[in-house]
């Protein structure tokens, strides 16, 4: 009995994938919920084809929007990030935006449609 | 002249339980395994520090979308505008699905945002964009 238990437990053990899904979670919007905001609440963060950020209408490296994102936050915990990207931006630019927001812990991220 | 010990200690390691133990653990395995495991298409991920892992594999349904635009469900190349349908009838089996969108870093936000507008579409909100883990 021992045995046969054994066998199946290796059987499992061996078949067993442990769970790699990892990584940035985000909530989209529902259809039809697009809500309007005070603009004073949102900052925009433009990323273009290339790669660079603009926050502001100011040009950023990557590394310091958190910084920066930070301290709009401390100034007003309301505020809406509101990431814009270019349609031939890649998507690891992409990530790394998303994580700099999280890292400053923006708990009100909104992703645009890219225009162009 | 001799020595002998007065008390003779018993060295034995009770295996009379062993059955259960394994029992246990064969239980937990069989548990915890989901078999059904896709390959998907070949991509690399992009990489992030501040990620989440994603709580139960049962409530998880895997996008893949590689370089050049083709997005693949369950190992089936599925045309983007069909991508509502598919979600929609995953999402009305299970309404607490998570979407792991995997696309490769090179991946054009342009397809990226399609396939996430399919998903509004079909109602399927809790996205978790895939990436690995980088070393601070």
């Amino acid at each position: 009995m021992a045995d046969i238990a054994f066998l199946l437990l290796v059987f499992f053990l061996v078949t067993t994938t442990i769970s790699m899904d990892k990584g940035i979670g985000q909530l989209l919007p529902a259809i039809g919920e697009e809500l309007e905001v005070n603009p004073k609440n949102i900052t925009k963060v433009l990323v273009n084809a290339t790669g660079q950020i603009l926050l502001d209408e100011e040009l950023i490296p990557l590394n310091q929007l958190r910084g920066r994102i930070k301290n709009m936050l401390a100034q007003n915990d309301r505020l809406i990030v509101s990431v814009k990207t270019h349609s031939q931006t890649k998507h690891q630019v992409y990530i790394d935006v998303l994580d700099q927001l999280k890292q400053a812990g923006a708990p009100r991220i909104s992703i645009a449609e890219p225009d162009f | 002249m001799k020595f002998r010990a007065k008390t003779e200690v018993k060295s034995e390691i009770p295996t009379a339980s062993m059955p259960d133990i394994i029992f246990m653990l064969l239980v937990f395995f069989m548990v915890t395994t989901v078999l059904r495991e896709f390959e998907g298409l070949q991509l690399i991920l992009p990489s992030a520090t501040k990620i989440e892992k994603l709580e139960f594999k049962r409530n998880t349904a895997h996008v893949w979308v590689s370089k050049a635009g083709l997005v693949s469900i369950d190992d089936k190349r599925v045309p983007v505008p069909n991508i509502r349908h598919v979600i929609y009838a995953k999402i009305a089996e299970n309404p607490r699905l998570t979407i792991s969108l995997k696309a490769d870093r090179d991946t054009h936000m342009k397809t990226i945002m399609d396939v996430q507008q399919e998903f509004r579409h079909a109602n399927a909100l809790k996205v978790n964009y895939a990436a690995l883990s980088r070393g601070n």
